[in-house]
Parts: structure tokens; C-alpha cells; sequence
């Protein structure tokens, strides 16, 4: 039995005419038009470049915050220690429904905030008795003790002051905190803070996640951005700084994050992931699909395309 | 040697069913069905076009490491040049994709052309994020820290660090431009071994899938 001709799936058999076609010299005129395009747009508008910050840069600029930031570190209660998969064990992870490979596959890259963003680094510094004392205090107390003196600092936390180049936390029961805070803050302030981050995986690295956590922890980051109109809430990361196009191909997973319930999910992140994998599934499987797959035929764009072939036709 | 013997050659099975698959002419055409006329067709090759020049001053911002371009004038020059032809791939892709989309261009026999065509698109999206968590500067930071929620929040963050340059620097430069360069030269193929999908029938509207 014959098999019906199905319009969306099979094509007609072309029997009209053939033009001449120079495949090769399309090519090249394409290649020469495009590079001389590129060059014309690259001598015209460059391209951005805006220099990275640093530890250094941010704890000279803004040591309140910093100094803040690494408070928040080593008593627990930054966005990083609270942050769960793939660092550690700190917070939820984000879930639709049952699923949750977040959580599936665990962590990953372990980040401890406290050892890693304030503990090691001063341990990497020359030894000073009073230094030395205070981190042998601080690793040396119970998790009570700990968690007395965390309780103690968020309290203050938001007076802290910085003046003659010292920290100043208004409270006398914070045990150490106040002394690492200042040898941490007086570390990244000349730069040393930004070697140690990098440097924890030996003496060659290519591997920024440690210091690129902790500056995401901070204010300063993120201040930065949103003058830069790169914030969440500003189309984010599909921008780049100055008057560029950016990634503007990125702007559908972009919207997701401007709308409900997108925006004010906790597992928004994964609402939007989860959203364009079944819409690029889609994208991709439009041949098999009915219905998805005969809308060309319906919105009748192709009678302007083909408009010269229909019209020899008739 | 026998005929036979030769005939069984992996070598000349393998010549034969190339050249059976897409003769020199299909490969090479020098005529085309006279309904591909019109502009929309351009894109197509512009996004080629595109990509050989996105590759060509991807390589020579290798040639001095990642960080060169950021103190020569020359190299900011390619840089910019790196990402306009960039902005134009992109460009000249999602044209060429929702035009080949009102053409129903998977049918007769052609979904495959259309499947990597689309994941093309996507290792490109995934190619160009690379390079922009690669820049080494503030655009970088910015970019990595934002995104990593949303690759960590897929579990995908356990394997794909964007916090790791040279991780981030690798894909950029060698996986994932192996991967665009070879579907695109598979997607090529199909189109060649194919031919470009004809129009609907003048009545096609009116019939029912």
C-alpha cells in the first residue's frame, strides 16, 4: 500500500528548473564580506575590557565590607558556607519536585569558608605571637564556644568600624574574631590575601574558584555590577560592561530570571534550567513532534520565502 | 591482489559508499534548484563565514596566552575582532535557524540535518559562555560567579566549574570548538548529500498533517 503523503514530514519531488550556483565563490565573498564587516565594527566600537577586581582592590576600597564578609566566613554565615552542593553540606539545595541533582551529586568542590577564606591563608603569613594566638584559640574552642562568639559578632556586626588601619568590632565577646579580622584585612590589603587564595592548590593554578567565591560573598562585587547595569535584576549575565550586544542570544534564560515564580523561587535557578531544557528539547525535536511541527506550515512565512517560485507556478 | 579482494578493502567500501552518498557534483555543486532564491538563504554561509573568522582570531589570541590582549593594542584589535564575528555568528545563526524553521527545513528525510543544526546552536551558546567566563577580566568575574547558581543548581556545577579558568579556558579553546567545527561539518554534509528542502506544495496550507 502506498504510503499518504504527509506535508510536514515529507517533501515533493522538485522537477522544476536549476540556475547556475558558484558554491565556492559564495563562500569566499561570504568570508571576505564577513572579515572586512568584523574589522569595520572592531576598529569602531573596540571591545570591553574592564580590569578585574582583586582582594586587594576591594579590601582597600571598601574594608568595612570586606572585613564584614570575612566575619561572615569564618563564623558560618556567608552566602558560600550556607551554600550547600557542590561545596558542602551548608544549606539546601535547590529542588523541583523530587528532583534535586544538586543534592544527588553532593559535594564536589569542598570549600570550608572558615579554613579555607580566613584560617589557612593567616596560617600562610609570618609567624606573630599574637596571630598565632588567636588562631590557636579559635581552632582550639569548642563548637559552643564557637557558636557563643558567632552569636556575639552578628550581634555587632553591622557596627564594625575601620579607622588607623584596624578593624574595630564593638563587643568584648567575641574571643579572636576582632585580632583575625585585622591581620586577614591588613593581609589582603597588601595583596597577600589574593596569593594565598590561588596559591592553595600548589604553586601552579589556573583554578579562581576560592577567591572568586569570596569576592561573590562581599558587597563590593556586586555593587560594581549593578553600576555596571550587569545585576540580576538587569538582564545579568547575558550583559557585559559598556554599550555592548553581550551574549544577547542568552536573552530567553535571562528572562526567566525577571518573572514569577522564577524570581522569588528559592530553587529559581533550577525552575529556569529546568525550563529551557524542555524548551530546547523541544527546539530540537520539532521534526517528531505533531502539532509543533506543522506551525511553519501554518504561519505561511515560507509563501514569502519561496514568493518567486509560487508566483512562476501560477 | 583479486578484484575481490580489493572490493573487500575497508579503504574502498569505505571510498565507495562516500562517493555513492555525495558524488563530486552534490559535494560541489554548480547549479541549485531555481526556488533557492532568496535572501534568507545568505545566512547560512554568512554563519560559516562567521565561524572560520571566530576561529582565525581565536587562534591568534592563543599564540601569546590568554592574558596577552589585555596589554597590546594589537591584541585588544583581535579581541575585538574575536567577539564582533562572534556577535555576527550569532547573528547570521538564529536567522539561518527560524528562516530554516518556516521552511519546515526537516522534511523529506532531513531531521537530522535539522537536529545538528539545533545542537550546534547550542555548543556555540556553550563555546561563547566559555569565552566569556575566559576573558580574564572584570566581565569574567562578574559572568562566572552569576552563572555558576544556575550550572550548580543542574548538579552540572559538580563537573563544570566556571569558577575554574583554566577549566572554563580549555573548553573554550579546544573541546568545544572540536565539537561546533565537526557538527557543523556533519550538518554541511547533510545538507550536500540531501540537497536544500523544496517548498510546500501551493495547496500545503489547506491540507491536514
Amino acid at each position: 500500500m502506498k504510503k499518504s503523503f504527509r506535508p510536514d514530514v515529507d517533501a515533493p519531488e522538485y522537477k522544476g528548473p536549476y540556475a547556475p550556483y558558484d558554491i565556492i565563490k559564495e563562500g569566499t565573498i561570504a568570508v571576505v564580506v564577513v572579515a572586512l564587516l568584523t574589522v569595520a565594527l572592531a576598529v569602531v566600537f573596540s571591545s570591553p575590557d574592564e580590569k578585574a577586581i582583586t582582594i586587594k582592590t576591594w579590601s582597600n576600597a571598601d574594608p568595612v565590607d570586606f572585613a564584614m564578609t570575612a566575619g561572615d566566613e569564618l563564623i558560618g554565615s556567608s552566602g558560600v558556607a550556607g551554600y550547600g552542593a557542590p561545596y558542602n553540606n551548608g544549606g539546601p539545595s535547590q529542588s523541583w519536585g523530587f528532583l534535586s541533582p544538586e543534592k544527588w551529586l553532593g559535594v564536589h568542590i569542598p570549600v570550608n569558608t572558615a579554613t579555607d577564606f580566613v584560617i589557612d591563608p593567616l596560617k600562610s603569613q609570618p609567624t606573630k605571637p599574637a596571630l598565632t594566638a588567636a588562631i590557636d584559640q579559635w581552632t582550639s574552642a569548642s563548637a559552643s564556644t564557637q557558636s557563643s562568639w558567632a552569636a556575639a559578632y552578628s550581634k555587632v556586626e553591622s557596627n564594625i568600624t575601620f579607622a588607623n588601619d584596624t578593624v574595630t568590632v564593638p563587643s568584648s565577646k567575641v574571643g579572636p574574631i576582632p585580632v583575625l579580622l585585622n591581620y586577614l584585612t591588613e593581609m589582603a590589603r597588601s595583596g597577600a590575601l589574593d596569593q594565598a587564595l590561588v596559591t592553595q592548590n600548589g604553586f601552579y593554578t589556573t583554578n579562581y574558584t576560592k577567591p572568586l567565591l569570596f569576592l561573590s560573598d562581599g558587597a563590593y562585587l556586586g555593587d560594581l555590577a549593578t553600576k555596571q547595569h550587569l545585576g540580576g535584576d538587569q538582564w545579568g549575565m547575558m550583559n557585559e560592561t559598556g554599550q555592548y550586544p553581550g551574549q544577547a542570544w542568552l536573552w530567553l534564560y535571562t528572562f526567566w530570571y525577571q518573572i514569577p515564580p522564577y524570581n522569588s523561587s528559592a530553587s529559581g535557578d533550577f525552575l529556569v534550567w529546568g525550563t529551557m531544557m524542555i524548551l530546547t528539547a523541544l527546539l530540537i525535536l520539532v521534526p517528531f513532534i505533531p502539532g509543533l511541527r506543522s506551525v511553519p506550515r501554518r504561519l505561511k512565512i515560507y509563501r514569502i520565502i519561496w514568493r518567486e517560485h509560487y508566483a512562476v507556478q501560477k | 591482489m583479486s578484484t575481490t579482494e580489493i572490493d573487500r578493502q575497508w579503504t574502498s567500501r569505505l571510498r565507495k559508499r562516500v562517493v555513492g552518498k555525495l558524488p563530486p557534483d552534490k559535494m560541489l555543486p554548480d547549479t541549485q534548484p531555481a526556488y533557492v532564491a532568496s535572501w534568507i538563504y545568505v545566512f547560512g554561509v554568512t554563519t560559516m563565514a562567521a565561524l572560520f573568522v571566530v576561529i582565525g582570531t581565536g587562534c591568534i589570541l592563543a599564540l601569546d596566552g590568554p592574558q596577552w590582549w589585555h596589554s597590546s593594542a594589537f591584541g585588544h584589535f583581535i579581541n575585538s575582532m574575536h567577539l564582533w564575528s562572534v556577535e555576527i555568528f550569532f547573528f547570521a545563526m538564529v536567522i539561518h535557524l527560524w528562516g530554516k524553521f518556516a521552511m519546515a527545513a526537516w522534511r523529506g528525510g532531513r531531521s537530522l540535518t535539522w537536529v545538528t543544526g539545533a545542537v550546534t546552536f547550542l555548543v556555540s551558546i556553550l563555546t561563547g559562555f566559555t569565552g566569556y567566563v575566559s576573558q580574564t577580566n572584570f566581565d569574567s568575574q562578574w559572568i562566572a560567579t552569576q552563572a555558576k547558581d544556575g550550572i550548580n543548581s543542574t548538579g552540572g556545577g559538580a563537573f563544570f566549574n566556571v569558577l575554574n579558568l583554566g577549566q572554563m579556558l580549555m573548553w573554550h579553546i579546544v573541546l568545544l570548538p572540536i565539537g561546533a567545527v565537526v557538527l557543523t561539518a556533519l550538518h554541511v554534509v547533510m545538507v550536500r548529500v540531501k540537497g536544500v528542502v523544496p517548498p510546500f506544495e501551493d495547496n500545503a496550507s489547506e491540507v491536514s498533517a
